[in-house]
């Protein structure tokens, strides 16, 4: 292998690709996952506003779409992708199936966070005369922040994985590079180099994450 | 008219498991000012009872008035309005973990709809009259249970309620911050002539500040009365075990000497 300044600016352009997909997967993701859990968290038949078959029907919706594998809803949402962006391949294509992938999943997540809300505050919020959406904000959201900001960790992290794999397809980014340097041509230092940056940018959301999380959370003394 | 009438009021629990009657023709009323308390054993039915006022739990039947307005004719908006008239203290305090002591203090003024300022100068005012100015930067889970009671109290008067349901406000306290607390409820029922329910299984808690005392027994009021003549005479076998079963290991506690 040979280590040339070419490499370097299309290791960085990788990179540079990589958070861009990633970034506006997760801000996507939450716009459409975080109403959603929260619309599963206040449904449920413990939740503030039961609702039996809009509960039912949500989780089914959202079982469906999270069972489908990554690799196959890449393939199935291209007509979707084409209609949005005007083509499959490339780093802004990939947005909209790793957009699709993560909203789902950041809904169950979202959900778990707000059913983790101790049952008693949200009863002294109801005793005090607080509408619906002063529960969701305040109350529910207000009170899971941490596990909320844990969630978007793991989401990150998620979706960063996925967006390696849609290196497969063409989707740009590290993995893109990993799969055509490594894969086709293996050239397994490329390949390592990739990987390596990959796992050290996981690690610096991870760690990025739980700080935040951490320097929020009032719950202990 | 009674300020607080309840009517015929029944409860019932449907579970896969079978039908609970937490509450039989449950009848009786407070008058303005009046501390009630309601007194019995553990599963009687007290805390369905004193959740039943306020509607958090709806009552399987029967009528529960406030100041002459039937709480179940209300729409639910009607309700939420009717709610802050109502205050509520727990057991468990049930302060909002993530925000300040003032911050908790302001929150039914924000649901109110009051201004942030002049919510938090009405809150350092409310949190002065529990002493806890000082704590305004705490987050709850920096202070003791009795100072975690007294921002849940500083937190209900913030909304002015002209009602106040304790349920089991002081079991979960040593039996000298009971007695601050305890203290502290008379003082504020005083001050702002607020009718209070209060619920417990500490009989102590009832001679002390409870005007007048109902007995609960298997979602029964079984005996009801001024508190001294229910104390010094109870009628039923379920008020004489309560009584007498408390008087018994209050003197056996101070026989021993611990
Ligand atoms: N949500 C519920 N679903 C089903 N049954 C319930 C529910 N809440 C209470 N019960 C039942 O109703 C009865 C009365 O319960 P409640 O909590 O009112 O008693 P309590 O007098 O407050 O008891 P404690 O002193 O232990 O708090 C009990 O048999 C209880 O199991
Ligand atoms: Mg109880």
């Amino acid at each position: 292998m040979t280590w040339d300044p070419e490499m370097t600016k299309m290791l960085v352009q990788g990179l540079w690709d990589t958070l861009y997909m990633v970034g506006f997967s997760t801000l996507f993701g939450y716009m459409l996952g975080l109403p959603l859990g929260v619309l599963l968290a206040v449904s449920d038949k413990d939740g503030i506003r039961p609702r039996r078959v809009l509960y039912r029907l949500l989780d089914f919706l959202v079982n469906i779409l999270r069972s489908v594998p990554f690799l196959i809803l890449l393939i199935l949402v291209i007509p979707l992708t084409k209609l949005l962006v005007g083509k499959s391949y490339g780093s802004t294509a990939t947005i909209v199936p790793l957009t699709i992938a993560a909203a789902p999943f950041i809904a169950r997540m979202v959900e778990s966070s707000l059913k983790e809300v101790d049952h008693g505050v949200i009863e002294a919020a109801q005793s005090m005369g607080a509408g619906t959406w002063t529960m969701i904000g305040k109350v529910l959201i207000g009170e899971a922040r941490t596990s909320l900001l844990v969630g978007v960790t793991i989401a990150l992290g998620t979706i960063l994985g996925y967006s390696a794999m849609a290196g497969v397809v063409g989707g740009g980014g590290l993995g893109d590079i990993a799969i055509r340097y490594g894969y086709y041509r293996y050239e397994t230092g490329v390949m390592i180099v990739t990987v390596v940056i990959l796992v050290a940018l996981v690690q610096i959301l991870q760690a990025l994450g739980m700080m935040l999380a951490r320097l929020l959370d009032r719950r202990k003394a | 008219m009674a300020f607080i009438e309840i009517e015929h009021l029944e409860k019932t629990y449907t579970s896969k498991s079978g039908d609970t009657e937490a509450l039989k023709d449950v009848n009786f009323t407070i008058e303005k000012g009046e501390i009630f308390g309601v007194i019995g054993l553990s599963g009687a039915g007290k805390s369905t009872l004193v959740r039943c006022v306020n509607l958090l739990e709806k009552p399987s039947a029967g009528r529960v008035v406030i100041d002459g307005e039937d709480m179940l004719s209300l729409s639910e908006r009607e309700l939420r309005l009717k709610r802050r008239d109502i205050g509520m203290i727990f057991q468990h305090f049930n302060l909002l973990m993530q925000r300040t002591v003032l911050d908790n203090v302001c929150f039914p003024m924000e649901i109110a709809g009051m201004k942030k300022k002049e919510a938090r100068v009405k809150a350092l005012e409310y949190l002065e009259q529990v002493e806890l100015a000082d704590k305004a930067k705490a987050y709850p889970a920096q202070l003791s249970g009795g100072q975690k009671q007294r921002v849940a109290i500083a937190r209900v008067l913030a909304s002015r309620p002209r009602v106040l349901l304790c349920d089991e406000a002081t079991s979960a306290l040593d039996p000298q911050t009971t007695q601050s607390i305890l203290q502290l409820l008379k003082h504020i029922n005083e001050k702002y002539q607020i009718t209070m329910i209060v619920i417990t299984h500490e009989m102590r808690v009832v001679q002390q500040i409870c005007d007048h005392v109902a007995v609960l027994e298997y979602g029964r009021i079984v005996e009801s009365g001024r508190t001294k003549e229910v104390f010094d005479d109870p009628k039923t076998e379920a008020a004489k075990r309560l009584i007498y079963t408390h008087e018994y290991t209050e003197l056996e506690s101070e026989g021993s000497g611990i």
